[in-house]
């Protein structure tokens, strides 16, 4: 039972210090969790800390691999908008 | 009669010009602060439009954290060619953070201030950042530490933050009123939680306020950084001017909002705009009668170095860092002449200002016609900040004077390429041009030492009159040529009178 960090993380390191296991390290290319450390906060807090305070959608995963700040949750961007943007961005 | 140039001297400037009014007019904006307080800031860029010219200020990014969401900011930017707050190149440790100050001081003596802005908040990584402040408060006493907040987590450091001698705190406040807050920040993490909507934005507000009135009664400088948002909080933030300035900040800037798609940031994407540089001087304008506002802030990077409008931090890379060797006694020796000297020198310029007369009008043919005429924003580029002296083209900034009656003013900079030297990858489809016409708005008058023929031609259609015949001038000269030339003309007369209106 623990969290996973991915590649979306943009090490911002709000994560490591709020993390009540350490199970937390700094690595390259992104943040890791020590899954032996890990409880998933469970007992402590209501939420895993670290995805209470990730400002990245998508970058940290549950036991289960789903994300527990799906897109859209954070930002308050919708899909939609975000891929319009982006499309028009490119478009340039 | 006599014109007085005003904003440019804080030290030795006196008020000129009647009250007019809930919103005073531009006469009196420059002196509200007391001379103690003017005594602190003097050899602060930041916070001294007259120091901006000679001092210089770093800011260490040794704060990745964040502890609150904004709309205006994404977290995962990090470009070498953009020039906005929170983007920083690289993050540093405590230790790195420190040997770059000191390598810093040693190669650039005309450091005054050291600041921590970021990439995240300050408070939000209070081990980092401390651990820098403890460092330089021994290893480099005379520099200033500045720390700039979005305040979530300031009233429980306050008392940590006093021990390090910090002379002035900056905190964000975009809004006293939790229903425009939460438009404007969608989570905080507090207590353990992330907190969403109008309880967020509750917590926040009462936080800063409980922050700012405990530095207040600490005795530390505190100034109120406000991002200017149209239709979000643009007449929100005259309140919030009129609160913070009760509670005792001594400094206000309002800052337009940096919104692109390109920024990756929920009002970059959702099309909010940003305030056009006419919306946000008389925003300014409007809240300069009740207290100073800062005209002259660049809203530098995280990790900027150097004069204001001169980053350097290119030049100081942690391997340049790590490979100097640094005598610091000798740099902290140099830095305090280097301060000697220049505070003579502005010294001898308030002199020589306060005992010439800058100018003279000519006797008008109606008396009361100065009295009566419409002041004139002047744009003018300049390199040296003292003479018109910089290329049309080649400005990557405009002073902006206001003359009237009452003296030459500084008004504050308009950006020419603000936010992005990368024109191609970051694929402007506007001209830099017409963004600088566009930056321009409500000038009449652009002094350079040098313009093109198609520059001419487009700012003149603009309602913007080039004029190179002043290159080399000193600008206070320049600008009250140019005033009384159109004064002259009949060009100022009352809007009521002539029908004219400005853009």
């Amino acid at each position: 039972m623990a969290v996973k960090i991915i590649a979306s993380c943009v090490n911002c390191w709000a994560c490591l210090p709020v993390c009540p296991a350490q199970a937390i390290y700094e690595a390259k290319p992104h943040f890791l969790v020590d899954a032996s450390k890990c409880t998933e906060c469970v007992g402590e807090y209501a939420d895993p800390q670290c995805a209470s305070i990730c400002p990245v959608e998508g970058a940290i995963l549950d036991s289960r691999g789903e994300s527990i700040n799906p897109p859209g949750s954070l930002t308050g961007i919708a899909l939609e908008k975000m891929a319009e943007a982006l499309a028009e961005i490119h478009a340039r | 009669m006599e014109l007085k140039v005003i904003g440019q001297n804080p030290i030795g400037a006196t008020r000129v010009g009647p009250d007019s009014g809930p919103c005073r007019g531009s006469q009196d904006r420059a002196n509200s602060l007391s001379e103690h307080i003017q005594r602190r800031i003097q050899d602060h860029p930041c916070y001294s439009e007259e120091a901006h010219h000679h001092f210089a200020r770093m800011h260490v990014a040794v704060a990745p954290a964040c502890n609150i969401q904004c709309h205006y900011c994404n977290r995962k930017y990090d470009c070498a060619n953009e020039s906005r707050p929170g983007v920083v190149s690289a993050l540093l440790t405590p230790e790195q953070a420190v040997k770059k100050t000191l390598v810093v001081g040693a190669a650039i003596p005309q450091l005054s201030v050291l600041g921590i802005a970021g990439p995240g908040d300050p408070l939000a990584n209070p081990e980092r950042t401390f651990a820098t402040f403890r460092e330089l408060a021994r290893k480099a006493p005379d520099l200033k530490l500045c720390v700039s907040t979005n305040g979530l987590a300031l009233s429980q450091h306050v008392d940590e933050l006093v021990k390090y001698n910090i002379g002035h705190v900056t905190i964000t406040i975009n809004c006293v009123d939790p229903n425009i807050g939460a438009k404007i920040y969608p989570w905080i993490f507090w207590n353990n939680r992330r907190i969403r909507g109008r309880k967020a934005a509750e917590i926040l507000i009462e936080q800063q306020q409980r922050g700012l009135e405990m530095l207040v009664e600490r005795g530390v400088l505190v100034k109120i950084n406000s991002v200017m948002i149209p239709g979000v909080n643009d007449e929100h933030l005259k309140e919030v001017n009129r609160i913070v300035k009760q509670k005792g900040a001594f400094l206000h800037n309002i800052m337009p909002l940096i919104a692109r798609p390109e920024h990756g940031t929920f009002y970059g994407i959702m099309g909010q705009r940003e305030p056009s540089a006419e919306e946000l001087r008389a925003l300014q304008e409007t809240c300069a009668g009740d207290m100073r506002v800062m005209r002259h802030c660049h809203q530098c990077r995280s990790d900027a170095v150097g004069l204001l409008g001169q980053d350097r931090s290119a030049e100081f890379g942690m391997n340049t860092v790590d490979s100097l060797k640094v005598d610091y006694e000798a740099a902290a020796a140099r830095r305090a002449a280097v301060r000697v000297a220049i505070r003579q020198e502005l010294e001898k310029q308030h002199a020589a200002k306060s005992n010439s007369t800058l100018v003279s009008f000519t006797p008008l043919r109606h008396p009361g016609a100065v009295a009566t005429a419409r002041p004139l924003l002047v744009a003018l580029a300049s390199k040296s900040g003292r003479l018109i002296d910089e290329h049309f083209g080649h400005a990557r900034e405009f002073l902006v004077y206001e003359v009237s009656a009452a003296g030459v003013h500084f008004f504050g900079r308009r950006a020419a390429d603000r936010y992005c030297a990368g024109l191609d990858s970051c694929g402007e489809t506007e001209t830099v041009l017409g963004k600088t016409i566009r930056a321009l708005q409500g000038c009449e008058v652009l002094l350079c030492a040098k313009i093109g023929i198609e520059p001419w031609e487009k700012l003149e259609s603009a309602g913007i009159q080039p004029n190179s015949e002043h290159a080399l001038e000193p600008i206070e000269d320049a600008v009250t040529a140019v005033y009384q030339e159109w004064l002259a003309s009949g060009r100022l007369a009352p809007l009521s009178a002539s029908g004219q209106t400005r853009a």
